[in-house]
């Protein structure tokens, strides 16, 4: 038997049929001078490492806390947004949309799967999945319901649906009592689902 | 204060992140716009869902990687033999090379 596995391990490893395809395309793609290899090392690194919701979540802590520039991003949310070094592809055209006590705003997007990289890195696997591309905009407040969330009738459920060209970031409500916390503190609240629409900011710890 | 959100692992594989980069690259080098792919996807993810009931999002990556594939070919980037031949040369790499050592074509 250990023979045996030695020999399985004399050689590399061989990676899945899909990554060899892949490397097979990058190989093809980097000869043509189509891409360079370290622009496509460059990319994954920065959405493995640094692209994520903190970001976003620094953008919705300042616009709780900073009239003036919420009132930039309702203006100009692309522009708004760059201010704190977000910017990037597909974070050139962004609208911000803001939750209230009437209103409810949830992101989608029925084509594929169009999301605000720069603000909150790549969708979590749910948002890629066609079940809830298809279903948000049918029945929202069911979608909503399966990830914890009811609202009363009263409350307008606003649907967005992202294209390759307008991508939307949902500024949650601010949680009740917080008024003594800093932009810094208050980001912590603001999970990715919030910005998305299907979740809500954290309550802050009781303390 | 809690700690930050952490994000989900933004790749689950690898060659994901690598396929997600490529495309990216492409876009970025200018030889097609992110719209161009996004509908051009758009269409093989609604073939998925109609022909392989597929809902859950678990093959987005490798319906991403046929679009692709399709997408480059018929804007006669590449094309799929020379993609098939440079897979095979990539497996025949892996498996003459000791293990430990880097695999080069």
């Amino acid at each position: 038997m250990s023979k045996k596995h030695d020999h399985d391990h004399a050689h590399a490893l061989l990676p899945p049929e899909p990554a060899l395809r892949v490397q097979a395309i990058e190989t093809l793609l980097v000869e043509k001078g189509l891409v360079d290899s370290a622009a496509v090392d460059a990319i994954v690194d920065a959405y493995s490492n640094d692209i994520g919701p903190r970001n976003g979540a620094l953008v919705v802590a300042r616009a709780w806390t900073d009239p003036e520039y919420l009132d930039r991003l309702r203006k100009d949310a692309t522009s708004a947004i760059s201010e704190l070094g977000f910017s990037g592809m597909q974070g050139e055209h962004m609208v911000a949309v803001e939750n209230s006590e009437n209103l409810h705003n949830v992101v989608v997007c029925t084509l594929c799967s169009c999301y605000p990289w720069p603000v909150l890195g790549l969708p979590p696997a749910w948002y890629k999945s066609s079940a809830y591309r298809a279903r948000v905009v049918r029945e929202p407040r069911a979608v909503l319901d399966e990830f914890g969330l009811s609202f009363p009738k009263d409350v307008e459920i606003r649907v967005w649906d992202s294209t390759a060209e307008v991508r939307y970031l949902v500024i949650p409500k601010r949680p009740v009592d917080t008024d003594a916390m800093a932009a810094d503190e208050l980001a912590g609240l603001v999970t990715r689902d919030s910005m998305i629409g299907t979740g809500l900011a954290l309550a802050p710890e009781a303390s | 204060m809690r700690p930050p959100v952490k994000p989900d692992r933004p790749f689950a594989e690898p060659w994901h992140g690598k396929l997600f980069a490529l495309t990216h690259a492409l876009v970025g080098a200018g030889h097609f716009t992110w719209s161009d792919w996004t509908t051009h996807f758009g269409v093989a993810l609604e073939r998925a869902r109609v022909l392989d009931n597929s809902t859950d999002g678990s093959d987005y990556y490798d319906t991403w990687l046929e679009a692709l594939e399709r997408f480059l070919a018929d804007r006669r980037h590449t094309d799929l033999d020379q993609i098939e031949a440079l897979e095979a040369a990539w497996t025949a790499a892996y498996l003459r090379t000791p293990h430990g050592a880097p695999v080069e074509l």
